[in-house]
């Protein structure tokens, strides 16, 4: 398994990548910035998985917590409001 | 121009949420039950399930109901892993048709 | 098997239904034994296992805290069969609500809940509730403070998502069964909070 790069508590930034294929990280967070609020263990990449590859080694995938005023440039709220997102770690690079 | 796949909804304008719930039909329980089964069998995976559920075109995607798009990408599913064959199928619905569909 | 009721011409999709399952019965890679067995299991799973896992969590604290801590463990503790479950609780607190989406597709706790409604699957509740989510909660009938935070959980991988519920005033005295009684599907969605005596 690929070890774990993120720690709880850090900052990360999502890739802003739009390639084609069977994708787990939405739209809508690609290239926004957040924190690892949790690992949630190592899972077989479903990119792979989609096209009948196994998706081994699994990839550590995280809970990253990102506040809905800084996804959202109109968002009318608790300016703590937030939206937690699993992402794999290929995802991720060091905010 | 950068391309957002159609099924990838989340932060999109849209309409009221209707609290719909509707009883679902026999041939709907089966269509849940086929892909449980097949899955827990480890036969075919959700993620190609969803992946031939995105590849819908964006019409069929909205039009279609939740079963009917999860029988249409379980055949896909199977049709891609050959477990069944486009042949088949085809002559199997002319002769289901012909019996009155039962 | 057959369906009930008035008899109709198969629409395009059920007859695919039909023959995709004869042709794999014919195969030998699925019996419709099995078929009408699962049929059978999840025509009976409502969201009752999900309420006595909140009701036990409200009744005993330190479950509460394991259940918090790894949810499928604690599951499995109380004698929930959870194949495959990868289950994450998250606590609503006088401070905090959650609420539960799928913007992808529509993952669900479906060892816990059953199948999921049609409004969870639907475009509108995909598309805003990561957007506007007090919009989308008021249109439930449920109001949260502006001064409490909104946490909502996007299930976009392999984890799925269960609310614990804030536990209604003057419930001190009661049974696990009568607190069950209190927790519905949508308060376990986080789009409705159970009510008490003196709600």
């Amino acid at each position: 398994m690929a070890a774990a790069r993120f720690k709880p508590g850090e900052k990360v930034r999502v890739r802003k990548a739009f390639p084609l294929g069977h994708v787990r990280t939405p739209y809508y967070i690609r290239g926004h910035t957040g924190e690892v609020e949790r690992v949630c263990g190592a899972f077989a990449n479903p990119e792979e998985l989609a096209q009948m590859r196994d998706g081994l080694p699994p990839q550590p995938l995280y809970r990253v917590r990102f506040l809905q005023r800084e996804v959202w440039p109109d968002y009318r709220g608790n300016p703590a409001d937030v939206v937690e997102v699993e992402i794999f770690q290929h995802w991720l690079e060091p905010a | 121009m950068i391309e957002r796949s159609h099924h990838d909804m989340g932060g999109l304008p849209a309409g009221k949420v209707e609290r719909v719930e509707h009883d679902y039909a026999d041939w709907e329980r089966r269509v849940d039950a086929m892909v449980q089964v097949l899955r827990f069998g480890g036969k075919i995976t959700v993620d190609e399930l969803r992946k031939n559920i995105e590849a819908l075109p964006p019409q069929a995607y909205d039009a279609m109901s939740y079963y009917e798009k999860w029988i249409a990408s379980l055949t896909q599913t199977l049709l891609q892993r050959g477990m069944v064959t486009t042949d088949a199928l085809a002559r199997k619905m002319i002769e289901v048709e012909k019996r009155g569909g039962r | 098997m057959n369906d009930k009721g008035k008899y109709q011409p198969l629409s395009y999709f059920q007859l695919m239904e039909v023959s995709l399952r004869e042709l794999l019965v014919e195969k030998g890679i699925l019996s419709e034994e099995e078929i009408a067995q699962e049929v059978e299991a999840m025509r009976n799973r409502g969201y009752e296992r999900g309420s006595r896992v909140v009701a036990h969590a409200w009744r005993d604290p330190a479950f509460k805290g394991r259940l918090l801590q790894n949810a499928t463990q604690a599951c499995e503790e109380l004698g929930l069969e959870i194949p495959g479950l990868k289950l994450l609780v998250v606590e609503n607190t006088r401070d905090v609500h959650n609420a539960i989406v799928c913007t992808l597709c529509s993952c669900y706790p479906r060892l816990l809940l059953g199948i999921p409604p049609d409004w969870y699957k639907s475009r509108n509740y995909r598309s805003r509730m990561v957007r506007e989510p007090r919009e989308v909660l008021a249109e439930f009938g449920l109001v949260i403070s502006e001064k409490t935070q909104i946490r909502i959980h996007d299930s976009s991988a392999d984890m799925r998502y269960l609310v614990l519920p804030m536990r209604p005033a003057g419930t001190e005295s009661w049974s696990e069964d009568r607190l069950a009684e209190l927790v519905n599907r949508d308060c376990l969605l986080g789009v409705a909070v159970p009510k008490g005596p003196k709600d």
